[in-house]
């Protein structure tokens, strides 16, 4: 039986959180949304109380965060996502309603799958989904065909048997701007 | 029949002004594009939600905004978030007003927060107003036997 894609989304705001959980609902996922960053730590398993549910039950293939959240934001998540060994491999996407770029580059730099200007559109949730089933199917080959995709890389980008690939992390930062048309 | 045709001719009609007049962008027809027979009035539970959460945001703004001295980094915070709810239903002259008072809250420039607050409230309430009228003219064509036309 087919695994369904299961993304965790975090956004304190009521609004988004329904519209994020629409798209990814229509996008054929599975959708656990919560409004802080302190609710995903927990749902994960990650905070001081332990939670009893074994975390493979509640295996979570991706995890879409809003950056600015009132005691911890999206980035400081995606610190202690990617200091954790049990958690470090799910994809984390930030979304921000702004565009600035150091702070861009900076949850790139951290580790960030992709940086989402608000309004996030479904085509970006397909692709997102797309992208990491990919991933997870074929490691080496989709990391390396997504990387020559990304507009700012560099065109000798090689990974060999690493699926992590921290080697490859851009010091040239990796952006993707979801353009309005 | 022809009634229901006037309806939709009506609707249709509205519907183009709110985005000819900006009222509305082309996030509010992602929205409409989220919406089939499994969620049928998801549109309007966003919107509900997007209410609901504004009446609670131009509370405490207008609170902060009252103080003897103004918390500008905490008016900018609601700001913020107004900014984001509207923009994510599409409520571009909402939007647009907030970023202008954001600007003003940077400047820590109260006169002009003040005026823009009002506009701000003004374009809020102007667009709910239109939102309600919109949901409004579905349900009578639907009453009425008839089908939404879906406005590309």
């Amino acid at each position: 039986m087919a695994q369904e894609f299961h993304v965790l989304a975090v956004d304190d705001s009521f609004v988004d959180r329904k519209v994020i959980e629409r798209l990814l609902k229509v996008s054929s996922c599975k959708v656990t949304a919560v409004e802080s960053a302190g609710r995903a730590l927990q749902y994960l398993g990650l905070d001081e109380e332990r939670s009893p549910v074994e975390f493979d039950e509640l295996k979570v293939n991706m995890i879409i965060t809003d950056y600015s959240m009132p005691e911890m934001t999206g980035y400081d998540l995606l610190k202690r996502i990617k200091g954790s060994k049990k958690l470090r491999e799910i994809p984390v996407v930030i979304m921000s309603s702004e565009d600035i770029q150091p702070r861009v580059n900076r949850c790139l730099e951290e580790g960030a799958e992709e940086y989402l200007v608000k309004p996030v559109k479904l085509s970006d949730v397909v692709r997102l989904r797309d992208f990491i089933l990919r991933q997870k199917a074929h490691p080496q080959t989709e990391h390396n065909s997504m990387k020559r995709k990304s507009r700012d890389e560099s065109p000798n980008a090689g990974c060999s048997a690493s699926t992590s690939c921290d080697h490859l992390r851009p010091s040239i930062p990796k952006r993707r701007k979801i353009v309005q048309l | 029949m022809e009634f229901v045709g006037q309806l939709q001719r009506q609707f249709v009609q509205f519907s183009h002004s709110l985005f000819d007049e900006g009222f509305l962008d082309d996030q509010f027809q992602q929205l409409q594009k989220l919406q089939d027979e499994s969620n049928p009035d998801f549109v309007l539970e966003v919107v509900s939600l997007f209410f609901e959460d504004s009446e609670k945001l131009l509370n405490n703004l207008s609170i902060a905004l009252q103080q003897q001295i103004v918390d500008f980094k905490q008016v900018d915070s609601y700001v913020h978030q107004f900014k984001g709810s509207s923009s994510s239903i599409g409520a571009q002259r909402v939007k647009n007003m907030c970023v202008h008072l954001r600007s003003f809250c940077e400047e820590q420039n109260l006169e002009g927060s003040l005026m823009c607050f009002q506009q701000v409230k003004h374009e809020y309430y102007l667009v709910k107003n239109k939102l309600e009228t919109l949901f409004r003219l579905e349900r009578q064509i639907i009453e009425a036997g008839g089908t939404v036309p879906f406005i590309a």
